[in-house]
């Protein structure tokens, strides 16, 4: 079974996270690059698909060269190789743009099962799994909380807001999990080691017979105008328990007229 | 005046609140268009409301097959609609069945998307709270009709009679669209309270509460309130209540007109998640938890004896 892991660096959530005033895009130097924490289980998941039914897990990234270190902390967890699209041309493209290009760089793989976290800790936008689907003509299998394989047949527990929905569809198809669908494994010493010699495939936009007029902030299907650190919220009145800790909490709600 | 196609979210038989929300948001660009994609009998339940927030048209697009899918034939049905109705703006809740029907109509219909939006202006333009709250952004979708989807809970609701016309929609899913089955679908909690996504009042309990058994303190004082009950990611780690209850980075984004947190530090992973709450109250024992930063009022004290006093309190005050 050929099974691709998407993969994206984000810039670490710990770190104040910053747009970059000259084009409103974001700031992915001044901070620390992480793989996005998501992802990992999105990894572990295509590493445990390959152990039940056997293949290659290929780990798909797109991002700047720096990226790299997060390709390499896949392949360490043990993903068998990689393909990278790192092109300039490719700075400030939006989600939609981002999901052409992941179509595009997949129809230069083989796959069976394309697997993604189900959202990015920056952008947070969480669509992009089911735009891929939407431009392969895929079935869209997301925001997955267990993933089975019988024959060609794929079955999900999509999460539901009161429970889950099983879901079912032929291969190939586009996965998103979410966050404790497993319980991603740390790369071993010899993992490490052997990812240094593992494949990368680097490509560029032409490679994947894009236009460089199709990519990249100038020709983005939406635009931030301006952006503003929002003012911080106003440090309230903290007041120490002294036995009447619940009245004072129901006389401040009836002040603020919320009961 | 253009119109405003809203993607209207109903079950049994009621639209959600975020309906009604996005009917008001709509109003300010132009008059509203309700689209109600769902099985025979969804449109006549509910048009009275739709048409009593502003919706001058309702097109209907019923089939017995919608129960079967999610995302990709809505898509399409919705597109089609767009076809028809050239709208200067489609708003979309924010849940993520709907982000994901929003995604998949702008490729379709060569549009952007804008995800999460807490204001839309009237030339469609949005404002987005991103980064945690951290930064507020101006945006817009640069090319084709914008399609935008908004967090619950960011416009009020208001009445404003529309005429509510009926147009119905020939429903036309493709053998694509229709690839990925829903085979069944199960219900875990019972669903006595609000949903988090657009509840008003959320109380969450985190790593203070202890244990699985413990919730019910929280649990107790949500349904004094008629809250939603939410959780921090220490509180799911730990498995004593299931993810779909987390808030933070890598769970559910609320924005409640109160949100109750007890016993939570106030990790940045669990603010990301709450920190655009209108008012935020805080129960922790730790006077140092930087919860405390963005509470409108804290406690300093123990959990255990100020958070049943709140709900033995609030229970008086209801009489």
């Amino acid at each position: 079974m050929n099974i691709v892991v998407l993969v994206k660096q984000v810039p670490d959530t710990s770190a104040e996270r910053r747009l970059n005033p000259a084009d409103n895009t974001l700031d992915r130097a001044s901070v620390d690059a992480v793989i996005n924490e998501i992802d990992e289980f999105a990894i572990e998941e295509g590493l445990r698909l390959k152990e039940a039914h056997g293949g290659e897990v290929t780990i798909l990234t797109v991002g700047p060269e720096r990226a790299t270190e997060s390709i390499r902390k896949a392949l360490s967890m043990g993903a068998d190789k990689a393909v990278h699209v790192s092109d300039p041309a490719i700075h400030g493209s939006d989600a939609i743009q981002t999901a052409k290009i992941i179509a595009k760089a997949l129809g230069t793989l083989e796959y069976d099962v394309v697997i993604a976290g189900s959202e990015a800790t920056d952008t947070r936008v969480s669509v992009v799994p089911a735009l891929i689907a939407e431009a392969l003509s895929v079935p869209q299998l997301s925001h997955a909380r267990k993933v089975t394989i019988e024959g060609s047949t794929l079955t999900i527990e999509r999460l539901s807001e009161s429970g889950y929905d099983v879901v079912q569809a032929p291969l190939p198809a586009v996965i998103s999990v979410v966050e404790k669908i497993n319980e991603p494994r740390y790369p071993s010493f010899k993992g490490i080691m052997a990812a240094k010699s593992k494949p990368v495939q680097t490509l560029t936009v032409a490679d994947l017979g894009l236009g460089a007029d199709e990519v990249g902030l100038a020709n983005a299907t939406t635009q931030v105008v301006s952006f503003e650190v929002a003012p911080s919220r106003q440090k309230g009145e903290i007041v120490k328990d002294e036995g009447d800790g619940g009245v004072k909490i129901a006389d401040f709600l009836a002040s603020r007229k919320l009961i | 005046m253009a119109e405003v196609l809203i993607l209207v979210d109903a079950a049994d038989g009621a639209v959600r609140k975020s309906t009604l929300e996005l009917l008001t948001a709509a109003r300010s660009i132009g008059e509203p268009g309700a689209v109600v994609i769902g099985k025979p009998g969804t449109a006549a339940a509910v048009k009275g409301t739709l048409a009593e927030y502003g919706a001058a048209k309702v097109y209907v697009a019923e089939s017995d097959e919608f129960d079967d899918f999610l995302v990709a034939p809505k898509a399409e049905v919705l597109a089609s609609v767009v076809a028809q109705a050239s709208p200067a703006a489609v708003l979309v809740s924010s849940t993520p069945e709907h982000k994901e029907v929003a995604a998949r109509l702008a490729f379709k219909i060569g549009s952007g998307v804008l995800t999460d939006a807490v204001t839309v202006n009237p030339d469609a333009s949005v404002v987005q709270s991103i980064f945690g709250g951290a930064v507020t952004v101006q945006s817009k979708v640069s090319k084709g009709i914008p399609v935008i989807t908004v967090r619950a809970n960011s416009v009020a609701p208001s009445p404003a009679p529309g005429a509510g016309e009926e147009v119905a929609v020939p429903v036309e899913m493709s053998e694509a669209a229709k690839a990925a089955k829903v085979v069944d679908r199960v219900v875990e909690a019972k669903g006595s309270r609000p949903a988090l996504t657009d509840a008003s009042v959320i109380v969450s309990g985190g790593r203070g509460v202890g244990g699985a058994e413990n919730f019910k303190i929280i649990e107790a004082l949500a349904d004094s309130l008629g809250a939603a009950v939410g959780a921090s990611r220490a509180a799911t780690d730990a498995g004593w209540v299931p993810h779909k209850m987390q808030v933070g980075q890598t769970g559910v984004t609320v924005s409640p007109q109160l949100y109750i947190a007890v016993g939570i530090s106030g990790a940045i992973q669990h603010r990301a998640g709450m920190q655009t709450s209108k008012t935020i109250v805080a129960i922790n024992k730790d006077p140092e938890a930087p919860i405390f930063e963005l509470a409108d009022f804290g406690v300093v004290g123990d959990l255990f004896t100020v958070a049943p006093q709140l709900t033995e309190e609030l229970t008086k005050r209801k009489g």
